[in-house]
């Protein structure tokens, strides 16, 4: 993986120096609240419901064991021992103290490891497909694409204030695993026919309050030229991106407003000045990162263990593990594995510093001690041997991380919601916990098979629920929370935006309205079809006139939830659901 | 005062603000070192431009190519900061100094404070009017908050990695 050499560990430095004298500014009160959160988002601090919370980068989701060890050491010296992976393959800390956030940037600076950029209105952590370098169906690595534009797009200087966020996504692969169409700007590396390496540029996708696809802005852009056009987008929004309402300030209204092609040619006139000039990357640079990417030393091995072959017929337990959270890797005799971080009773993407501890040990032991966050919330073993699953899956069962659940119903994407979050309408951890133990049987997951589940507890689809096959969202209804249910969602290359059903269900009708969901595509399903072609094929009314067809019980008990507290709405003093209180 | 060049300053431009019942067309310039909004400017050209020294401003949503034909009439062109989290003037600066290519003093003003300086400067501004109730002193600071960079901006052309050897994988 990359590693800092004196320039970014001196900018790295010089910025944690920065924010430290930020800090004690607004400490002594010479800045404002106003003045100082700016500053403090775009270093990754915002202010939730109980405290600040610490957003730190893993750039495009890769991570060394030195790093997770870090993780665990924060997560036990300046927080509750326990650290929350988001969607954007980022690790974030609910409980930190502002006077200590300067030396936990410290920390994580000797480690490689920053909380730049991570939030506030610029361009954010650069996510990426996190089987780069070891999918079967990638054509181009595009890790160091993404480590070279993480550089630009670092302290930027005419982009720090943007009208809204910015997010890139990247993938090189055929299957987009990065959900490019969903961003800001998401760039496909592709060849053209000369066999030369460039990019697919997609702009304008988003979801949030409204929904957009990402559209192509360009059917090729070379490699060498991707930062100054790259940079030519964001000019142009950054001119003429809105700033007078925040919820029409993102890319896609600008994109959608303007139109695809007066769009293109205001960004191909401004990229008349600066292609070929100065950004243009070098095939130096280019060469001289991409060597941190390298594939590690792998051995040569058969391309079946017959050791697992064996141990999948006679442990079911063993074969459900394989047949979900196993993947194949693209060198013959390993495997990338997937630690579930969706085990039943755990928020979805918590990992406690033991479990983390435990994770850079794995990874050390089986996989090139690296590490890998996906943007589905889980944790990555990329190289794993085959010969090792074995051992492998026994050491993660007894961290609780060995949940054959991957890309099943119960491997839900979820956001804080209302339990941490000061935008949440709903809760949406608790219902993610009430969800799982409904349909703990896991069998029964099986048989639904793949589906993807997404809950966001506020409109601003932290969680991605339109592209969830099957999304709830948490709205508000006179102060009481309320969930609206969408199906037909998809990320990846035939991404669609869900559509909702109907009127809205409290918390304890939820788990009823997915039982009829399933219910509909167990009857009308063809053999292995899933539940998404399932409703793209006989379409979303069967679906929804069953599950309104008769009264939806509310079960007010559900999951041991004290339904009282729910209806009561915020604030709490506590977040109503965590295993760790 | 003011930050320019690096240092604080005495300083004797004033800077024209319209009021609501002010017209670019009557609104009277007074006489000495001032910097007009650019619709004085296009509306009083003429006299104006027979002024030994004149500024000129412009809001963060005006759009700098008005002032092509005319950059050699300026002593001084002013960019303002409504809010300082409203980041167009940084666009405003880069298309002033890169696209119409001028060189003379380019000044920030509005909110302007300390904690953006370096960005600013970066983009080419040489003169900060830090607003008015902080310390111009401590502002200087923040002009020197990094010594390295790694994009390629006005005030240094190259990226990090056309001017440096950078440190590659360790053999
Ligand atoms: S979706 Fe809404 S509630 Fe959930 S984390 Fe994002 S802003 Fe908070």
């Amino acid at each position: 993986m990359y590693r800092y050499d004196q320039y970014d560990h001196r900018i790295v430095e010089e910025r944690v120096a920065q924010f430290r004298d930020q800090v004690s500014r607004r400490l002594s009160g010479e800045l404002t609240e106003d003045e100082f959160r700016i500053l403090r988002l775009q270093n990754g601090l915002y202010m939730q419901i109980h405290a600040y919370m610490l957003r730190i980068a893993v750039p495009y989701g890769l991570l060394s064991s030195t790093q997770v060890r870090m993780f665990a050491h924060i997560a036990r010296k300046y927080d509750r021992e326990y650290g929350h992976f988001s969607t954007r393959q980022n690790i974030q800390f609910n409980w930190v103290k502002l006077p200590d956030v300067p030396d936990i940037l410290d920390e994580l600076a000797s480690v490689e490891m920053h909380a730049n950029q991570t939030s506030g209105n610029c361009i954010r952590n650069i996510t990426c497909d996190e089987y780069a370098g070891v999918a079967q169906d990638e054509l181009v690595d595009p890790r160091p694409y993404a480590e070279i534009l993480r550089q630009w797009s670092t302290f930027h200087p005419e982009f720090a204030f943007l009208p809204r966020k910015f997010k890139f996504a990247i993938t090189g692969a055929t299957q987009d695993r990065a959900a490019i169409e969903v961003h800001d700007i998401g760039l496909a590396v592709v060849k053209n026919q000369l066999g030369e390496v460039g990019f697919r540029v997609l702009v304008g996708g988003g979801l949030g309050r409204t929904p957009v696809i990402g559209t192509e802005i360009s059917a090729f852009v070379p490699w060498q030229d991707v930062i100054s056009y790259v940079e030519s987008i964001v000019r142009v929004y950054n001119q003429y991106g809105r700033r007078d309402n925040l919820y029409k300030a993102r890319i896609k209204i600008l994109v959608k407003a303007l139109g695809i092609e007066e769009f293109r040619r205001q960004v191909e006139a401004e990229w008349e000045f600066t292609r070929g000039g100065p950004c243009t990357i070098t095939v130096e640079e280019l060469n001289r990162v991409a060597a941190f990417f390298e594939a590690p030393a792998y051995e040569v091995l058969p391309e079946i263990d017959a050791g697992v072959v064996a141990l999948q017929s006679d442990n079911k337990g063993f074969a459900n593990w394989m047949q979900r959270n196993v993947k194949p890797h693209k060198v013959p005799g390993y495997a990338s594995v997937v630690l579930s971080l969706k085990k039943t009773g755990v928020a979805p993407g918590d990992a406690t510093a033991e479990q983390m501890d435990a994770v850079a040990i794995l990874a050390d032991r089986f996989s090139f001690g690296e590490v890998r966050i996906t943007h589905m919330q889980n944790i990555v073993l990329a190289d794993v041997r085959q010969s090792d699953l074995a051992a492998l899956w026994q050491a993660a069962k007894q961290l609780g991380l060995a949940t054959p659940n991957i890309g099943l119903l119960t491997d839900i994407i979820c956001c804080p919601g209302g339990d941490f979050c000061a935008l949440a309408n709903a809760r949406s951890i608790p219902l993610a916990r009430a969800i799982a133990e409904c349909f703990e049987d896991i069998d029964f997951l099986h048989d639904i098979g793949e589906i993807d589940l997404n809950i966001s507890g506020c409109v601003n689809a932290c969680a991605h629920h339109h592209i969830g096959h099957i999304g709830i969202l948490g709205v508000d209804k006179d102060g009481e929370e309320w969930y609206q249910v969408s199906i037909g969602g998809a990320q990846g290359n035939n991404s669609s935006i869900g559509k909702v059903i109907g009127r809205s269900f409290s918390f304890g009708q939820v788990p009823e309205v997915l039982a009829r969901l399933l219910q509909v595509y167990v009857e009308a399903r063809f053999d292995d079809e899933r539940f998404i072609d399932t409703v793209r094929r006989i379409g979303y009314e069967p679906f929804k006139d069953y599950v309104y067809a008769s009264p939806v019980e509310d079960d007010k008990e559900l999951a041991g939830v004290d339904y009282e507290l729910l209806k009561a709405g915020v604030p709490y003093d506590m977040p109503y659901y965590s295993p760790r209180f | 005062m003011i930050i320019k060049n690096i240092t604080v300053v005495e300083d004797d431009w004033s800077v024209l603000r319209l009021t609501e019942n002010d017209s670019p067309q009557t609104v009277e310039v007074a006489t000495g070192r001032v910097i007009v909004p650019l619709s004085v400017w296009l509306a009083q050209r003429d006299s104006l431009k027979n002024r030994a020294e004149i500024g000129v401003w412009l809001h963060s949503c005006e759009d700098p190519e008005a002032l092509r034909e005319d950059l050699a009439c300026f002593a001084v062109i002013g960019v303002a900061f409504p809010k300082f989290a409203d980041g167009r003037g940084y666009s405003i600066a880069h298309y002033v100094r890169e696209r119409l290519g001028y060189k003379g003093e380019l000044r920030a003003i509005g909110d302007v404070l300390r904690d953006q300086l370096f960005y600013m400067q970066r983009m080419g501004f040489d003169a900060f009017a830090v607003r008015a109730d902080k310390d111009i002193h401590d502002a200087l600071k923040g002009l020197s908050d990094f010594s390295e960079v790694y994009q390629a901006s006005i005030d240094q052309p190259l990226p990090l990695f056309r001017r440096v050897q950078r440190g590659g994988v360790s053999k």
